[in-house]
């Protein structure tokens, strides 16, 4: 499966023909963001006012003075007219209408100059730039909320926000953190480098991966047009019936969370294939990079749980507009009904967020240990193990809710088991430690918290699971540190890893090191000092999403909120090193710095429009350092030979089978 | 690009970002309906008596959107009606409130909150005479209520209660004339300063599921805040 | 530490196991800190020791702790023994040895770490069926229940004497629990009081969105679903005072819906109860029957007034559909 032709046909992006037409018009006559935000208004306006004339007529709309058949069209046809306003169907009509292809790669990919990062284009490198780029300034949003949310929490008597405005906050910072989690690696990273360490120089749905990115701008937008519209008050969770009767705001938190689901499925689903489908010769699934196995396993969780997300998001969706009782129980509907569909989402979700982490250490500690990963095949097999066990955890999130009892020693086996899998991913670091030569360089000090605040996170995990010890935990600030420790501790100090470490190889620029080095220390002990003391404020009786709490805890709430803050400095720090590095100073860095064996350091740093001028024949792993006799990791100019050679053993292959 | 032009692009998103996050925490993070002031000028002491005036209105086509069901207060030194349900009163006096109750009646979600309680005898004067409870599914009796659950007080307002009525309440807010009644009550605030929601326990947020969205969920309608100061 | 070892690899002296001395530092250290946190820390650890449910919930997260504690310890060394000691010296650009992996290193750890994983399910399961649920809300078919659970009407309508099983039904509302009191006649109060040395049956339900009630001395969590009985088990052994916090995030004024309650001796919670009843009788005989739950959407028709009758006002629904509409959430 893993072998390609000579490139030239079928590894051209999008199907174009070399000979196609150039796009010679000026940036502003081409469609892109301005057009694409032209078109959202528009098609808002028509949306919205469709949406009027059809219900004026209905009862309900009037007595509750709620416009929520108009405000949902209006953003469907927002998402529409924001997408008919880039171009994404261009391609498509024009392949409709017998018309030539442009020459994509041309006219979209290799153009200089910033103008490209705003278009919808079919080079993944510049799809992975937009990712990162998006998910740095919806990172910072949601955490911003985040501060606002401690603000209120410095005193339990004396409220900055009133009670609306903080259930606001919660549920803005939790769903945005949530929506833009699942692709902060996956985007950025995914796209990006994924065809490069498989030695492709594309990936299978060029289109699929542009339109996943360009879906999440229209969600977040629509997510932080909920507080314009009276905020939503039920959380990220959004049970239902609080959501069904929850003002217009929940329209937003509804729709632009089932249009994350859409963006999920269509980038793991590319990215899916991508890896199965594209990957050069030689590189066996013994070879493959642990980032790709992480990854994998993401996009296989993506496309299998995300769909149940959108599906529930438009349940709720008609029972708040057209007034079905999927989620209502006096008219026969359930609410536990949304809440299995939501953590039948929820829970692989949760593990959506701890994959590309794993992914990312494992590749990081052995080019900083100068070791080969130790036991390939159990961490592999730990991703998979993950994933898989991941579909059969959902109920524990329910266990005080009155499902059948008969239910819980069952998901809290399931749920316990999940840390056997885990525990890979321990041993895994672990054994590339033993007798390494370690290299602090700041990607390694990331990879080395994720460790330390992944066990303190599992750890808390296994007193979840306990149905007993849930009992007191459920509900309360240790479940959100216990999340936090996991999301953030684990994701996020991974995301910040990865960005320093990979930076020179998508930017070919090198973050300033002395600044990332405080940018780590202070994250890890702010965010460290932030969530350790959150557990004890859970045991001692704090409910999760509440404004008021009990006197004797408020000294460990300042405490917090403090360090909040302290951590939130850190962050900027990060952003700061970013622009400064990325737009002021530019340090250029075009080599491999870190003297990495990954095939995607083999390339030029930024790579080539085509990644590869040949297809790569891969001749051994990515981790044998230490091993003098291991062949490269790859033949970049394989002989024309080899190639063909491959491609008529496969098909004598196929035919003999 | 040059870097003067890189720089310069940077300052200009920069103050564009802080631009737009000033703006929106100033216009819909902070800001509210106004609180009314019952606190000013007095010096908090036993005896002291805070009289707080307070009207419930019908769904009406006020200027303002949403035109839902909604409480007003009457602003002590203007006495003029303010549309908010947020006021101020010392810690520890005794306070008199009076509900002009404009709005026709609607059966209590739970039955129980019919019972008045917190109050000064644990009743209050409906048109002046003592009434401890109101039953609400079998007469046409309540048509709020006012509620402090921190303080334990709980008085259900009374509704005009004939059908002709009902049929003819007061179309624009804040109201003056139309049927209605006079629904007085004393408690005493508590001593410690801070604040203490209150919130209306009818399903009045109609078309909204279980009547509980809407007014009742909307600080300025039928739930707010009484700021006990010290 | 680290000077030792450069000095050892530098002279060409015999490694040192690193092994070993992993393994005992952090025998010792986890030796020293489960002993400290059982004798010190874990008679004071959540929810602590009012209701047999609590007293579970307390074992069970020390337990955990303690195994937990080990757990921590060794791999916290381990690392902080690694990057002391296998660090890279200026000037060493070499690589590390090429070690791929180690079966029996493997093996002891998959070993290890499925047999903890599979010992804490079973203690797990042992903690939640032997206490009767452990205080979660078991749905409305309970399964692991105290002697003489009450699980009809007609049984918890029956009047109570100490020594039975009392059911408290609670009734989530936004933004208040209010408690029923069946045995005595169904009279609803906002005050929860229990007697000591009781078995207490909460049945938890809502009339309007999802809540959960939260007694954090009691060790009792359940949610509050509408037209859902859940019911959760708690026998009291200690007087004090419950603090009920509601723990399902249920709109605007969630983070204010608490309140208090108490534990108190039997004599004292029956002379409550009977002055309660009587108190009460008034608003009582206007409630709707004793029910496992409520529709206040439809009000049985010798209840409504002609007023309210002629003006359409059938539930206490809020209009959610056109009046001609038969159901109204």
């Amino acid at each position: 499966m893993a072998i390609e032709t000579e490139p030239g046909t079928l590894q051209h992006p999008g199907g174009g023909e070399p000979t196609g037409a150039k796009d010679t018009r000026a940036w502003w006559q081409r469609p892109a963001i301005h057009t694409g935000v032209l078109g959202a208004v528009i098609g808002y306006l028509v949306g919205y006012y469709l949406g009027r004339a059809i219900s004026a007529n209905y009862q309900q709309i009037s007595t509750s003075d709620a416009h929520d058949i108009a405000i949902v069209l209006g953003f469907l046809f927002l998402v529409i007219g924001w997408l008919v306003g880039l171009g994404v169907f261009n391609d498509l009509l024009r392949h409709m209408a017998g018309r030539p292809m442009p020459d994509t790669e041309k006219t979209n990919g290799d153009a200089a100059g910033v103008a490209r990062y705003f278009r919808v284009t079919l080079d993944h490198k510049v799809v992975g730039i937009q990712y990162l780029i998006g998910m740095i300034i919806y990172f910072c949003t949601a955490g911003l909320l985040a501060m606002g949310i401690r603000t209120e929490l410095l005193s339990p008597v004396h409220h900055v926000f009133s009670s609306s405005t903080y259930i606001e906050l919660v549920g803005e910072h939790g769903t945005m953190m949530m929506m833009l989690m699942t692709s902060v690696i996956l985007g950025p990273f995914g796209n990006y480098l994924i065809p490069l360490m498989i030695g492709s120089k594309r990936v299978a749905f060029p289109r699929v991966e542009a339109l996943s990115f360009w879906l999440t701008p229209a969600a977040f937008l629509i997510l932080l047009a909920a507080i314009p519209l009276g905020g939503f008050h039920m959380g990220w969770t959004g049970y239902p019936t609080l959501s069904v009767q929850d003002t217009s705001g929940a329209d937003a938190y509804a729709f632009a969370f089932g249009l994350m689901g859409i963006s999920m499925v269509l980038a793991g689903f590319n990215i899916l294939v991508t890896v199965i489908c594209y990957r050069a010769p030689g590189m066996r699934w013994s070879r493959l990079p642990m980032f790709v196995w992480g990854i994998l396993g993401t996009s296989v969780m993506m496309t299998l749980a995300a769909p149940i997300l959108s599906g529930g998001m438009y349940m709720l969706l008609t029972d708040r507009t057209v007034q079905t009782a999927f989620f209502t129980d006096n008219l026969g509907g359930s609410t536990y009904l949304f809440q299995n569909l939501f953590w039948f989402f929820g829970h692989p979700e949760v593990y959506i967020l701890a994959l590309p982490g794993f992914g990312i250490v494992n590749e990081i500690l052995p080019v900083f240990t100068r070791k080969p990963l130790f036991a390939y095949k159990v961490a592999a097999a730990g991703m998979v193990g993950v994933a898989l066990l991941s579909f059969f955890v959902w109920q524990h999130h329910l266990f005080d809710s009155g499902i059948n009892p008969n239910m819980r020693p069952l998901f809290m086996l399931t749920t316990e088991m999940i840390s056997i899998p885990t525990g890979f991913i321990f041993l895994v670091g672990m054994g590339t430690l033993w007798k390494a030569k370690i290299r602090f360089s700041v990607p390694m000090l990331f990879a080395l918290a994720l460790f330390f605040n992944f066990l303190i996170g599992g750890v808390s995990g296994v007193f979840v699971s306990d149905t007993g010890a849930d009992t007191t935990e459920h509900g309360s600030f240790f479940v959100m540190a216990h999340f936090h420790y996991t999301i953030m501790g684990g994701l996020i100090f991974a995301f910040m890893g990865g960005c320093y470490y990979w930076l020179p190889k998508m930017m070919g620029i090198k973050l300033n090191e002395k600044l990332g080095k405080w940018h780590f220390w202070l994250m890890f002990l702010a965010f460290n000092s932030t969530f350790l003391p959150l557990f004890a404020v859970g045991w001692l009786g704090q409910p999760r999403r509440v404004f008021e709490y009990a006197l004797r805890l408020q000294g460990l709430n300042d405490w917090v909120s403090i360090s909040s803050y302290v951590l939130g400095f850190s962050i900027l720090l990060f952003v700061i090193n970013f622009v400064w590095s990325t737009v002021v100073t530019r340090d250029r860095e075009t080599g491999n710095p870190w003297d990495a064996r990954g095939l995607e350091w083999q390339v030029p740093s930024p790579p080539p429009v085509h990644n590869f001028e040949h297809i790569p024949v891969v001749l051994s792993g990515p981790y044998e350092y230490g091993d003098p006799d291991a062949p490269p990791v790859a033949d970049l100019n394989p002989p024309v030979g080899v190639l063909v050679g491959a491609l008529a053993s496969a098909e004598t292959e196929e035919s003999e089978a | 690009m040059s870097l003067p032009a890189r720089l310069g692009t940077l300052l200009a998103a920069f103050l564009v970002v802080v631009g737009g996050a000033i703006f929106v925490v100033i216009h819909y993070l902070l800001g509210g309906p106004p609180t009314v002031d019952y606190a000013a000028g007095v010096t908090p002491d036993s005896g002291h008596v805070v009289k707080v005036y307070l009207q419930e209105d019908p769904q009406t086509t006020i200027g303002n959107r949403p035109d839902w069901v909604s409480y007003f207060i009457q602003d002590p030194k203007t006495h003029k009606w303010v549309h908010t349900t947020l006021f101020q009163v010392p810690a520890g006096s005794t306070i008199d409130v009076t509900i002009l109750g404009y709005d026709g009646c609607t059966p209590l979600r739970n039955p129980y909150w019919g019972k008045v309680t917190g109050t000064t005898g644990n009743v209050e004067y409906v048109n002046g005479k003592a009434t401890p409870v109101l039953n609400s599914w079998g007469q046409c009796s309540v048509g709020h209520t006012f509620s402090i659950p921190g303080i334990g007080l709980n008085v259900p307002v009374a509704s005009p209660t004939t059908l002709a009525a009902n049929n003819s309440l007061c179309s624009t807010s804040p109201c003056t004339s139309g049927p209605h009644t006079t629904v007085t009550f004393s408690f005493k605030s508590p001593t410690t300063a801070g604040s203490y929601f209150w919130q209306c326990r009818v399903p009045c947020g109609l078309g909204y599921l279980d009547g509980f969205g809407g007014p009742m969920q909307t600080i300025g309608y039928m739930t707010g805040q009484m700021e006990v100061v010290s | 530490m680290a000077s030792v070892e450069a000095q050892a690899s530098g002279s060409g002296q015999r490694e040192p196991n690193h092994g070993m001395r992993i393994f005992i530092i952090s025998l010792v250290l986890g030796v020293i800190f489960d002993a400290l946190f059982w004798f010190l820390l874990s008679p004071h650890m959540p929810p602590g020791t009012m209701t047999s449910a609590a007293a579970s919930e307390q074992f069970d997260i020390n337990v955990l702790a303690a195994i937990a504690i080990p757990v921590m310890i060794f791999i916290f060394v381990y690392f902080g023994y690694a990057l002391t000691v296998w660090r890279r010296r200026p000037g060493d650009d070499t690589d590390g040895p090429a070690l791929h992996g180690n079966a029996r290193v493997q093996t002891t750890w998959i070993t290890v770490t499925s047999a903890i994983v599979l010992f804490l399910a079973g203690f797990g399961t042992y903690e939640l069926i032997v206490p009767q649920g452990a205080g979660a809300g078991e749905g409305p078919a309970p399964i692991w229940t105290p002697p003489g659970a009450k699980l009809t009407v007609a049984q918890q309508i029956a009047p109570w004497t100490p020594g039975q099983v009392l059911v408290i039904q609670v009734i989530g509302q936004q933004w208040k629990f209010s408690y029923r009191y069946p045995q005595f006649g169904g009279f609803e109060t906002s005050a929860l009081v229990i007697p000591d040395h009781t078995w207490v049956q909460f049945d938890v339900t809502s009339i309007d969105v999802i809540h959960s009630f939260w007694a954090y001395q009691l060790g009792v969590k359940a949610d509050a679903n509408p037209g859902v009985d859940n019911v959760a088990f708690a026998k009291t052994d200690q007087l004090g005072k419950i603090t009920v916090r509601c723990d399902e995030l249920c709109g605007l004024w969630h983070g204010a819906m608490f309140d208090y309650g108490k534990v108190v001796p039997v004599s004292e919670f029956q002379s409550w109860a009977s002055s309660s009843r009587v108190e009460l009788a008034s608003i009582t005989k206007l409630l709707p029957p004793y029910a496992t739950t409520y529709n206040p959407t439809v009000i049985p028709l010798f209840r409504l007034g002609p007023v309210v009758k002629k003006l359409g006002l059938f539930g206490a629904g809020g209009g959610y559909y056109p009046p001609q509409d038969p159901q109204q959430p």
